[in-house]
């Protein structure tokens, strides 16, 4: 009986179309809001920050972005470990080349030139889609990271062939570089993608989102009514791209601080994003959240209780967690393909009609 | 707009052989024939889906040159599907204001913060979607996942998107096949008002003569890919060819 939105009435299309219109959702929202910048900073420890809190949230922004592409556009790729490489490469050369540029412009420019790599592999996407869209960017993906190992001045010609992060502060406080707290680093990373995800939610409730959408709908009668096909692909591709360089860049600069394109940005980075958004739910804001909180938790968990506690070796764990991520991806394409987001949705459905099921 | 001399071919079919005919501003035409006769292809030319082997279209007294769909949307030119072509994982009134696309300019840069114009240009947009969900009765679904709509709603949400983008021609393909005596009604009023209160041309293929000799203006029949007959209502019913080909024989 307490979720309800009964007695809850909109009296302008703008309070209707809100983000949550419903009272409870609101209140959820703002708890977890508050805990997440208001308790969490102060408890977290480097554990916590490493293992759990900042590559959920580096993931989720990936996650948004190839939600956009692929959930809201639908547009497969495969190119994801690529671009992210595009953003980490892009976000130290503009800090190596330019010392006084803040981080979080470095960040943002480093998904705008991945936006525009995204457009120049989101090109073969006016021709063909699908399995052979897939095919195509699948080369993207082996050819950038090829590029960046061959290349040596992208990675200004170390010997090591690693870029490594120079320190970087914001408002005083280091977000970069091996000084770098925990709190700092997990702030850091979650404004980002607070914010990136309300924009993310604006593009998608208005005009631009709607185009996408109509595309992966049903493309022909999306041209008929007046969608450009090539301007609703190729902006997909670009801020798809944007947050996904977003996310390499942070995934680089604030996260491990020194990386080496093969080891960090591989084929398997591009399918473990496609699997969150599977999992979590294609077309959906939250479901990019709960996708990438379930794939990072996940082997921390099983790591945790397998091997902590009940003193299983390492590879046996791994190899279980390979299983339950194959079985769950299989499980939710068969039975709820729009992910868990909308087991959460139809939870609330049934909650708002209970005890009587089939009032409506 | 005039037709005149189409002719289309897929590989060895002639699905149009030499159309000549012309649709009157504020006129409902209606386009009859059997099923295969090529009506269907002929909206998909007047909307720029299919594009003719010969001969050319004149729009507002202008030749159209060959314009990819989308261009020929934003001309004023708006239709319906024979199968239902709605947006399925989208709601009623995602897919109504789908319809708004040509009436639209979103900026990025404000979209992205919903910001001054980007929230002011959706709330004007939707406050005209919410005129046509009026219209058509449709408010109880606006919330709706249109893939669990039943089949007669599906038809009015699709009029809908088509009616959101103020065309000044209106092209409808079967808009009432497979529905019920009351449905055929309803759907028979929504095209007379939209003609009358929007003063919208209407090109409509439709198999029951009933609703076509009565709400519409003039009838053009085919067969085979050619017109043969073309003329107001009551002339068409008698005329001897029309009977021969399609009246007279039975149809779905
Ligand atoms: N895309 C297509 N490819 C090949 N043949 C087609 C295509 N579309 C229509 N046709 C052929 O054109 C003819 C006319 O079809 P159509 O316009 O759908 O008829 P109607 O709508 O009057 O029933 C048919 O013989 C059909 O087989
Ligand atoms: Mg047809």
């Amino acid at each position: 009986m307490f979720y309800r939105e009964t007695g809850e009435f909109r009296t302008s299309y703008p309070n209707d179309s809100q983000t949550f219109p419903i009272k409870f959702d609101r209140r959820l929202y703002y708890i977890m809001l508050f805990a997440a910048f208001g308790v969490i900073p102060f408890l977290i420890n480097d554990y916590w920050a490493n293992a759990v809190f900042v590559p959920f949230l580096i993931w989720a922004m990936a996650a948004l972005g190839l939600n956009l592409l692929t959930g809201y556009c639908g547009q497969i790729s495969l190119g994801t470990g690529g671009f992210m490489a595009v953003g980490a490469y892009a976000c130290y050369k503009l800090m190596t080349a330019f010392p006084e540029m803040s981080i979080i412009l470095c960040i943002m420019f480093a998904g705008v030139i991945t936006a525009l790599v995204g457009i120049l592999f989101g090109l073969p996407s006016l021709r063909i889609k699908g399995f052979y869209l897939a095919v195509a960017t699948l080369a993207a993906q082996f050819f950038l990271v090829w590029l960046f190992n061959k290349v040596p001045w992208f990675y200004n010609y170390s010997s090591s062939g690693q870029i490594s992060a120079p320190e970087r502060t914001v408002l005083g406080v280091a977000v970069t570089g091996s000084f770098t707290e925990a709190w700092a680093k997990y702030l850091f990373c979650l404004t980002m993608v607070f914010v990136f995800a309300w924009v993310a939610r604006n593009l998608t409730r208005g005009a631009i989102g709607r185009s996408w959408m109509a595309i992966r709908d049903m493309d022909i009668a999306a041209e008929i009514i007046g969608v450009n096909p090539m301007k609703a692909k190729l902006s997909a591709f670009a801020l798809s791209s944007f947050y996904i360089g977003m996310a390499g860049a942070m995934f680089f600069a604030n996260y491990l601080g020194a990386i080496e394109a093969t080891e960090a940005f591989g084929i398997n980075q591009s399918f473990l994003v496609l699997f969150m958004i599977i999992i979590g739910g294609l077309g959906s804001i939250a479901g990019s959240f709960i996708g990438a909180a379930f794939l990072v938790l996940m082997p921390v968990l099983l790591k945790n209780i397998l091997v902590g506690q009940m003193g299983w070796n390492t590879a046996i764990a791994t190899h279980l967690e390979f299983i339950i991520i194959g079985g769950l991806i299989v499980l939710v394409l068969i039975v709820e393909p729009h992910g868990m987001a909308q087991l959460w949705r139809v939870a609330k459905e049934k909650l708002r009609l209970w005890p009587f099921p089939h009032a409506s | 707009m005039e037709i005149e001399n189409v002719t289309l071919r897929f590989g060895g079919v002639t699905a149009l052989k030499d159309v000549s005919f012309d649709i009157l501003e504020g006129e409902i035409c209606a386009i009859i024939g059997p099923n295969g006769a090529g009506k269907s292809s002929m909206l998909n030319v007047i909307n720029g889906f299919y594009h003719p082997d010969e001969g050319q279209i004149r729009f507002r007294g202008e030749h159209r040159p060959t314009l990819p769909p989308y261009r020929i949307a934003h001309m004023g030119i708006a239709r319906t599907f024979q199968n239902i072509a709605l947006f399925r994982g989208m709601t009623t009134l995602d897919n109504v204001m789908t319809g708004r696309v040509t009436r639209m300019r979103p900026n990025l840069m404000k979209s992205m913060l919903w910001w001054g114009s980007a929230e002011r240009e959706e709330s004007e947009n939707r406050e005209f979607v919410e005129r046509i969900i009026d219209f058509l009765e449709i408010q109880s679904i606006r919330k709706t996942l249109v893939g669990r709509l039943p089949y007669g709603l599906q038809k009015r949400v699709e009029l809908g998107r088509a009616l959101a983008a103020e065309p000044s021609l209106l092209l409808l393909d079967e808009p009432m096949a497979g529905m019920n005596v009351e449905e055929k009604e309803d759907m028979s009023r929504f095209i007379l008002d939209v003609n009358d209160e929007f003063g919208t041309t209407i090109a409509l293929i439709e198999h029951d003569m009933g609703v076509v000799m009565d709400i519409s203006d003039r009838v053009v029949v085919m067969d085979y890919g050619r017109k043969i007959a073309d003329g107001p209502p009551d002339e068409v019913r008698n005329n001897q060819t029309v009977i021969d080909a399609y009246l007279g024989v039975q149809h779905d």
